[in-house]
């Protein structure tokens, strides 16, 4: 049929793009990260040598390597529960009949996730300033002495997770607000029509209703944390003592500072595998609770 | 509890979590307007006692920032327009035009979602070197042109197109192209704007791609120079600030002037997924 043939027309271009520059390098990678290709197969392919699961191996036997795998989940297990609390607390109180001004707190809430992220980075950075930032000069009225937030591995990665937090934290309110909304009012009438109290309406009502999106967001949430770059890229370099050394940041420095490009794809795919891993199978857990 | 307690507590914790929202945003504006050095006096000044735009002038006529500016601006609307040429042509079809293997294919796109796009990275610049693009705007535009999720976006939007219409003009011999322009288009306008300014916004904040694959400092955007200069320039606060607004700035106006838009897309994309 003539209409069959016209839609091609209307996809073709689309996965054109798609294919040549997303499957097509995913598929590459994989066979890449089989590789030596180095600085010397960049300069001449025939330098390319197949070395099976080396660059794998290898990199499991890389200190450095084990570290950003740390770092990042120290960031993803820390950050995501903060960052997740923060946006249901927000979403709650925007839902609230009682909250006036809903539409500029809304606004506010989410511009900082709007905003560049080296941009706010780089503000950060000063207000974590140890002689004259403002968060020590905060905290000092709480009686806590300075603290050297970017310089001590102690307290790096908790500096960039708050910074994190501040940052993302308006994508899933507004989800969950919408979420809020969807829950039919009716719900509530009848709970309060049975004397139920605000906080049993939010564990019977609000929490059994929210739950596969928030299940959802959580997912969406974690994938997202483990793609940690360009915060230690402009905050702290990777530092101090290679405490914020994400596996991104240490995929981008293997691939384009030391130009091994085999082996920044077999972390790349590490990475993949691993994030595939932990969010595949609550997935489908959340997929068969859900409404289809 | 008493409803008018209730209503301070509700009020005063949205009012002190907008406020430690929007501090940093502020500071940003008020230190850039600092003379060098003001902001790091102890306690911290939150506004600057003697204004001044030195900082903005030095960043336009010393560090080149109107070069990256030019940078931003070109690349953020070159890939905005040409992935909404491509996107929706494809949106609309999954959604309404028959063809084979349609739904399948979908699925598909919708399953290569989950991998994310860092995996491709260092292929994707072996292919672009290959093809002379690395180095280049077509660099960072090329592969931008198309999106998963902004097919995704698209398709769910105009699932709510009438079949009717489209069967009617088709009777009246309207070719597939001409409903496409006359009748899908004006329909799916909403989305476009909502995926317009998510394209916008999100080239122009993109880091990772254009630091890998721009190395002229010349072609660099805000983001990728800003970072540069703040390796390099870690002690001037107020000139790193400026630099902040002149990168931020942009896409908080857009956002304010477009939030209906972005939010419903936001919405839109999650809950529907």
């Amino acid at each position: 049929m003539k209409g069959r043939r016209v839609a091609w027309w209307f996809v073709g271009p689309a996965l054109a793009v798609i294919g040549v520059f997303f499957v097509l390098p995913v598929v590459a990678a994989l066979a890449l990260s089989v590789t030596d290709f180095d600085i010397y197969a960049l300069a001449d392919l025939s330098n390319l040598r197949f070395v099976g699961w080396r660059n794998y191996t290898r990199l499991l036997e890389t200190p450095l390597f084990w570290q950003a795998f740390g770092n990042t989940a120290y960031f993803v297990v820390a950050g995501v529960p903060l960052s997740l609390a923060v946006s249901l607390g927000a979403a709650l109180l925007l839902h609230s009949r009682l909250a006036r001004w809903k539409g500029f707190y809304r606004t506010a809430l989410f511009a900082p996730v709007v905003t560049t992220l080296v941009a706010v980075a780089v503000i950060w950075r000063y207000l974590f300033n140890t002689r004259y930032g403002f968060l020590n000069y905060a905290l000092g009225f709480a009686g806590i002495d300075p603290i050297d937030w970017l310089g001590d591995p102690h307290w790096a990665m908790p500096a960039i997770i708050v910074f994190a937090v501040w940052k993302s934290f308006g994508y899933n309110m507004v989800i969950l607000l919408a979420g809020l909304q969807s829950i039919p009012e009716d719900l509530y009438d009848a709970a309060r029509i049975d004397g139920a109290s605000y906080f049993e309406r939010f564990v019977h009502v609000t929490l059994p209703m929210l739950s596969p999106l928030f299940t959802l967001v959580t997912i969406i949430t974690v994938a997202g944390y483990f793609q940690l770059f360009a915060e230690p890229y402009v905050m702290t370099q990777g530092g101090p003592l290679q405490s914020t050394v994400s596996v991104l940041y240490f995929m981008y420095e293997e691939g384009f500072k030391w130009w091994s490009l085999g082996s920044a794809s077999a972390v790349a795919f590490l990475l993949f595998a691993f994030i595939l891993g932990i969010t595949f199978v609550p997935m489908r857990m959340a997929r068969r609770a859900g409404p289809a | 509890m008493n409803r008018r307690l209730a209503a301070w507590i509700v009020n005063g914790l949205l009012a002190g979590l907008a406020a430690v929202t929007l501090f940093p945003l502020l500071w940003m504006v008020a230190a850039s307007l600092m003379p060098a050095g003001e902001s790091g006096a102890f306690p911290p000044p939150l506004v600057p006692r003697h204004p001044t735009l030195e900082h903005y002038r030095e960043l336009f006529a010393h560090a080149g920032m109107g070069r990256y500016l030019v940078n931003s601006i070109l690349l953020a609307v070159a890939a905005t327009l040409l992935s909404l040429a491509f996107n929706v042509a494809a949106g609309y079809a999954f959604a309404k035009l028959r063809f084979a293997g349609r739904d399948r294919l979908f699925k598909l796109l919708v399953a290569a979602l989950i991998v994310p796009a860092q995996v491709a990275m260092v292929p994707l610049f072996l292919l672009l070197k290959t093809l002379g693009l690395v180095n280049s705007y077509g660099g960072v535009i090329v592969p931008a042109m198309a999106s998963i999720f902004g097919i995704f976006l698209v398709r769910q939007y105009a699932l709510s197109i009438p079949d009717d219409l489209i069967e009617a003009a088709r009777i009246d011999g309207a070719s597939e192209f001409r409903i496409y322009r006359a009748i899908v288009v004006p329909l799916l306008k909403p989305i476009i704007v909502t995926l317009g300014v998510f394209t916008l916004l999100g080239t122009w904040n993109d880091f990772m791609w254009p630091l890998i694959v721009l190395t002229d400092q010349d072609l660099y955007t805000l983001p990728v120079a800003l970072a540069s200069l703040a390796r390099e320039h870690v002690q001037d606060n107020e000139l790193m600030m400026a630099g902040s607004v002149l990168t931020t700035l942009p896409v908080l106006l857009v956002f304010m002037a477009l939030q209906r838009y972005y939010i419903e897309g936001l919405t839109l994309g999650s809950l529907k997924g």
